[in-house]
């Protein structure tokens, strides 16, 4: 059987539903940003397939690969900065008890 | 006519209003007094003067008195027709009250610089005096109905002003507020006829209105008796909403409730507002439009004289009763008023079948001069004694010997004795009702003997009987206190001797009076007889009037309660007004139109704070509904709008 | 004469205090309300000379292009009607400023506060401008929520809220109004501007549409039945002065903008309404008057009867006829004042008493005579007794209403003019029991009479009442023109459709 460009897309999309699920039940900050890794990761893993099965001429797909990571860097070191303070001020990383941001 | 004079006449004593009303602490000791009376006094020799020029110089034209307008100023313009003029309208009715109202006043003034002696409020009692002299010359005087209501309700806030003048005393505050109230109540009545006649009479002006709706083939009199409304012609009720107002400010039946109370004012003030001028006002009233009700209105004055007839029995009986001998004066009042009344309801319209108005007038002048008399005696009396009640008085025709002949006069001419002024007046009534209504007659006749029972009753609780020990021993009072007292008595002796018909008439015609003296000797016989009876009742101590009233029972208790039309009307006051429409209201107010306006403002609340739960602090939650949302667009997109 | 002075004027008073210390600040509002009483009534004699005035009766008119896209213009004019309304805001200002002299806390805001408010007001009634009109109507409004909710007493913050919430909602419905009738005139577009609209008229489905949004916005304003409940609430947890300005001036807001903005453009549609207008109006008077006997609290006394005498004011609109309109507009002016008045010695009695209640008062007028006597003063002017304004306005309204001749309308007059009797029973209530009798309680023998400043906030307001009152002539000689016009328009159309 041929790898296609199908199973990398359910693959992807596969992912992407772990990170969303993840993001939306798991309770650990921690956790949360690895979910959002997923999301962005399964993001990645389309763009390098599009770009290899339907233009293999151009790189576009790889660059965008290559940014989405160095921004998820970016991001990830934002927002471990956040939890750390956040950790500082309500002792906990527990996305349950920092609500205070309410009505 | 010299307008300035006539001007003048109310003016002064509005000047000595304004002086003393603002400027009383500048006045010491007596000294406000002193300016009002002589302004007053001015005022007086100042109508003297315009009175007797306009009977003697102007006024005749053709062997008829015509009313002139002497002075006119328009006020307030509503439309073409419909103006309030601030004017003088002079014919004898307006001079005779010119007449009684700045001499009565005078009187009083004096009388009242010696009573008033020593008061806080000495100047503010003045100003007040003073005001209410103002209006009441503005009210004769008025040649607008309009401008008759607006002095109308000035005399009344005077009347309150001055009844409430102890205003530390809580039964004066009521007593001033029960007046105000009653007659407001009856103005509300004299505002809507106005509203009505002026309708229909295209003017506020009294002459304008007797011209237009008196002629029965103007258009403005076949609209006025077309127009009706529960089968009562427009005039007719326009009339009689008048009258209502007149009968509330004259203490006539069912509205006279206010009358005794307002005695909680100084007496001088119940000689002035409450006996011999505020009060005749509702007479005035009716004789100033009396064209419009003999001619006019179809059965109007049949309403006019049994309300007077009735009030005037009504009072009489009550009268018996009452022991503040202030209160037994109040309802002699209302009683004499109830004369004039149906004297005036029993007239017809020009010469001869005109006498009744010219009687009721009469009356009106000569009952001024006996009551005033009879309240400044009341109030020397009160002076010495310290007591309002026939109880704590007795014996004091010794101590006080003018007083005492003053009122002994006054007496015999209210009990229609003859010489006396009340003997003249009371037999051309008597007279007039014996050919227009034999049960009015009757009535009268009895009401009259009643008369001289409860007055010598008075009397001779007041000055006869045993003496009682008195703290007081400063005297009767001085001068200026029984100067007015022998004024008036002279007065009560000779003014019935005034050929009254040949100055007042119902058309202006002059009418000689006529004395038939067959006719006199029932009535003075009766009234009589009531004195012989009041001497055995009440001359020395006994026991008489004890059984007496013990042998009527039920019926003294009645008469003694005053037939409880108080209690009356407080039920209707207390119990259903205030309970069942007030109290409801404002409790439909906050309860429910609040109610609903609230609810609705909780509503919202209560919406806002059900979708306030979203905004929950919750990451996960906004993440959420962002997927949701996301996903709700992305079927929206898909199967609902791509083809 | 440059009308955008009376708009400056307090404006730049308001700058004065903002930069000036608590002390100075009083004395700032203190002239500038004088200036500004001088000014109107410079307006007054310079409105006289320049009567009979050009179309529509405005003089002064002055007319910028402000927002020329949408069509909204500075356009600015006054006539007899609008010029008795600044005059009586600009005597209450005045008055208003002297009662709170002794203001203590955060004195500054306070007076600017005020000062913004007669801005506004002043604004409003000078506006030709349907949206400059609704600018100035909305500038009037926050103050007074500030001023309530700040130095109110009592249930203060509900009252606030409840009060600006309704006014809100008043003017809600006044914009969209608005808005319809800007978008009526279609291919004549008269835009927001008063006058154009009064020559082209509008459209008669528009008109019944829209006239009752404005006219119930307006009426919110000028306590119509049944969204009057914020009048006893706000006036009574008010501070003296915002009470006064309260029932003197911004009540008036809504019945000027009654008669000039909704009767007068939408002719048709008043007559069409009319007796809808009648029965509120009655329903309010009667039951106002009622409800009134039952207050215990002086502040709801004078609130309730408030009501009840605004719906003189709404009457006398709905009537539609000459008198009655003349007697609606002296109404406005004589209410204000009265009340303002009334307001005024409530406050000076609370301020030595310490309470409100009827119950708790008894003899005041042995110790303080002035007080006292300007409490009767008061009471006789709003019980309608003849030489104090209450009367003329009255008797105006009463007569002007008797000209409609149906059944109906008639039962409708008989019926507000019995007021005159519950308004005499709960006045003399009152006063028999708070500043009549014996003295109640002892700690009141040391009371202190009004000072000089009460003193003479309670003159400049009885002046004015008895100007009006025993000179009727000169308030009419100046509405008249106005009520004239307005008669014109509203008889373009029969009397009875």
């Amino acid at each position: 059987m041929e790898i296609g460009l199908n199973h990398f897309l359910v693959l992807s999309t596969a992912l992407f539903f772990i990170g969303v699920y993840g993001f939306l039940t798991r309770r650990n900050l921690i956790t949360l940003l690895m979910s959002v890794e997923l999301i962005l990761n399964s993001v990645n893993i389309n763009f390098v397939a599009f770009n290899k099965y339907l233009y293999p001429e151009n790189l576009d797909g790889l660059f965008f690969s290559v940014f989405i990571i160095a921004i998820a860097a970016a991001e990830a070191a934002v927002a471990i900065a956040i939890i750390i303070n956040l950790y500082r001020n309500f002792n906990t990383i527990d996305v349950e008890e920092t609500d205070t941001m309410k009505y | 006519m010299n307008v300035l004079y006539l001007l003048l006449i109310p003016l002064l004593p509005f000047a000595g209003f304004l002086l003393t009303g603002l400027f009383g602490k500048a006045f010491r000791g007596s000294s406000a007094g002193l300016l009002n009376t002589t302004l007053l006094l001015i005022s007086f020799l100042l109508s003297v003067k315009v009175v007797s020029d306009y009977f003697f110089i102007h006024g005749l034209l053709e062997d008829r008195y015509v009313p002139i307008i002497a002075f006119q100023l328009e006020w307030l313009r509503f439309s073409e027709d419909l103006v309030i003029n601030m004017g003088v309208l002079m014919d004898p009715l307006t001079a005779v009250m010119l007449l009684v109202v700045t001499f009565i006043s005078l009187m009083v003034h004096m009388y009242s610089i010696a009573y008033m002696k020593g008061e806080e409020r000495f100047a503010t009692y003045f100003s007040f005096l003073s005001l209410f002299t103002f209006s009441m010359l503005g009210l004769v005087m008025s040649s607008n109905i309009f401008q008759t209501y607006i002095f109308w309700e000035l005399v009344g806030v005077s009347s309150f002003l001055l009844i409430g003048y102890y205003f530390q005393k809580p039964s004066a505050v009521a007593a001033s507020k029960k007046a105000f109230i009653v007659t407001r109540f009856a103005d509300l009545g004299f505002l809507i006829g106005i509203l009505v006649l002026s309708y229909y009479g295209n003017s506020f002006d009294f002459l304008a209105l007797s011209a237009n709706l008196t002629s029965y083939d103007s258009s403005f009199h076949q609209a006025a008796i077309g127009a009706g409304f529960l089968g009562i012609s427009a005039l007719s009720w326009g009339l009689i909403l008048v009258f209502m107002g007149g009968a509330g400010k004259s203490a006539m039946f069912p509205l006279h409730i206010w009358l005794p109370d307002a005695m909680e004012g100084p007496t001088p003030v119940s000689a002035l507002i409450h006996a011999a001028t505020m009060v005749v006002a509702g007479v005035f009233l009716v004789a100033r439009m009396f064209a419009l009700f003999a001619l006019g209105g179809t059965n109007v004055l049949e309403l006019v004289a049994w309300t007077g007839i009735i009030s005037a029995m009504m009072a009489a009986l009550i009268a018996c009763t009452q022991q503040d001998i202030k209160r037994v004066l109040a309802y002699s009042t209302m009683s004499q008023i109830g004369f004039m009344m149906f004297a005036i309801g029993v007239s017809g319209y020009g010469s001869e079948s005109g006498l009744g108005y010219t009687a009721g007038m009469f009356h009106l002048f000569t009952h001024a001069m006996f009551k005033a008399l009879l309240f400044l005696g009341a109030g020397a009396v009160i002076h010495f004694v310290h007591s309002n009640y026939m109880d704590d008085m007795g014996g004091l025709r010794k101590m006080m010997p003018v007083t005492h002949i003053t009122f002994l006069l006054a007496c015999l001419a209210i009990a229609g004795i003859p010489p006396f002024a009340g003997f003249f007046s009371k037999e051309e009534i008597l007279l007039a009702s014996y050919n227009a209504n034999r049960i009015i007659f009757w009535l009268a006749l009895f009401t009259s003997g009643l008369t001289a029972f409860y007055m010598f009753r008075l009397y001779f609780s007041i000055f006869w009987k045993k003496e009682k020990a008195y703290q007081n021993h400063q005297g009767e009072g001085g001068g200026l206190l029984l100067t007015p007292l022998v004024i008036l008595g002279i007065l009560t002796v000779v003014s019935g001797f005034i050929p009254f018909g040949n100055f007042v008439s119902s058309d202006g015609v002059p009418v000689s009076p006529h004395l038939d003296l067959k006719f006199s000797i029932l009535p003075v016989g009766l009234s009589l007889a009531g004195i012989i009876i009041a001497s055995r009742l009440y001359m020395k101590e006994s026991v008489l009037p004890e059984k007496l009233s013990a042998r009527l029972g039920r019926i003294y208790k009645l008469l003694r309660g005053k037939f409880y039309i108080d209690e009356i009307y407080l039920f209707i006051a207390k119990k259903i007004i205030f309970r069942f429409i007030s109290r409801p209201a404002a409790w439909v107010d906050r309860n429910i139109v609040d109610g609903l306006i609230n609810t609705s403002a909780a509503a919202t609340q209560l919406f806002s704070i059900s979708t306030s739960g979203m905004q929950s602090g919750k990451l996960q939650h906004y993440a959420g509904y962002f997927l949701s949302g996301v996903l709700l667009l992305i079927v929206l997109f898909i199967f609902l709008l791509s083809n | 004469m440059n009308l955008t002075l009376l708009i400056l004027l307090p404006a730049l008073t308001a700058l004065a205090i903002i930069v000036a210390n608590a002390k100075l600040s009083k004395v700032i509002a203190l002239s500038g309300a004088t200036i500004q009483l001088i000014l109107s009534a410079l307006l007054l004699i310079l409105y006289m000379k320049a009567a009979p005035a050009g179309e529509n009766g405005f003089v002064f008119e002055s007319n910028k292009s402000w927002f020329p896209s949408l069509n909204i213009n500075y356009h600015l004019g006054v006539d007899g009607i609008s010029l008795s309304m600044i005059l009586l805001t600009a005597i209450v200002v005045l008055a208003g400023v002297l009662v709170s002299w002794k203001v203590e806390y955060r004195v500054k805001e306070f007076f600017f506060l005020l000062i913004l408010l007669s801005a506004g007001a002043y604004g409003f009634f000078i506006s030709l401008d349907l949206f400059l009109m609704f600018f100035f109507l909305e500038l009037a409004v926050i103050p007074k929520y500030l001023l309530i909710g700040i130095w109110g007493s009592g249930k203060k913050i509900y009252s606030a809220n409840k009060l600006a919430l309704m006014l809100m909602g008043g003017s809600a419905l006044i914009l969209v109004g608005l808005l319809g009738m800007n978008y009526s005139s279609g291919t004549n577009p008269a835009g927001f501007s008063l006058l154009n609209h009064a020559t082209n008229g509008i459209a008669l489905n528009y008109q019944m549409y829209f006239f009752p949004l404005l006219f119930v916005g307006f009426g919110v304003f000028t306590a119509i039945f049944p969204f009057h409940t914020w009048v006893p609430d706000g006036h009574s947890s008010a501070p003296t002065a915002a009470s006064m300005f309260l029932a003197g001036i911004s009540m008036k807001l809504g019945g000027y903008g009654c008669l000039r903005v909704a009767a007068y453009l939408m002719p048709e549609a008043a007559q069409h309404y009319s007796w809808i207008i009648v029965s509120l109006s009655v329903i309010a008077i009667l039951y106002g008057a009622l409800a009134t006997m039952m207050q215990t609290d002086l502040k709801y006394m004078n609130a309730y009867s408030s009501v009840s005498h605004c719906g003189f004011v709404l009457l006398g609109i709905g009537m539609l006829t000459k008198s009655a309109v003349a007697g609606a507009v002296v109404q406005m002016v004589s209410h204000g004042l009265m009340t303002a008045l009334f307001f005024a010695v409530i406050g000076i009695l609370y301020d030595r008493t310490h309470t409100r209640e009827v119950k708790e008062l008894g003899g005041l007028l042995r110790v303080m005579p002035f007080a006292g006597t300007v409490f009767i003063i008061a009471g006789l002017c709003s019980l309608g007794l003849p030489g104090f304004s209450g009367f003329v306005a009255e008797m105006m309204v009463f007569v002007g209403s008797w000209e409609r001749a149906e059944l109906a309308y008639r039962f409708a007059t008989v019926l507000a003019c019995a007021s005159i009797v519950v308004t005499a029973v709960y006045i003399l209530r009152a006063t028999g029991r708070a500043v009549m009798g014996p003295l109640l309680k002892p700690e009141y023998m040391g009371i202190k009479d009004a000072a000089w400043n009460e003193k003479a906030a309670a003159i400049v307001l009885i002046a004015g009442i008895l100007i009006i009152g025993i000179m009727p002539f000169h308030i009419i000689d100046l509405v008249s023109p106005g009520t004239e016009e307005f008669m014109k328009q509203i008889k373009k159309v029969a009397l009875n459709n």
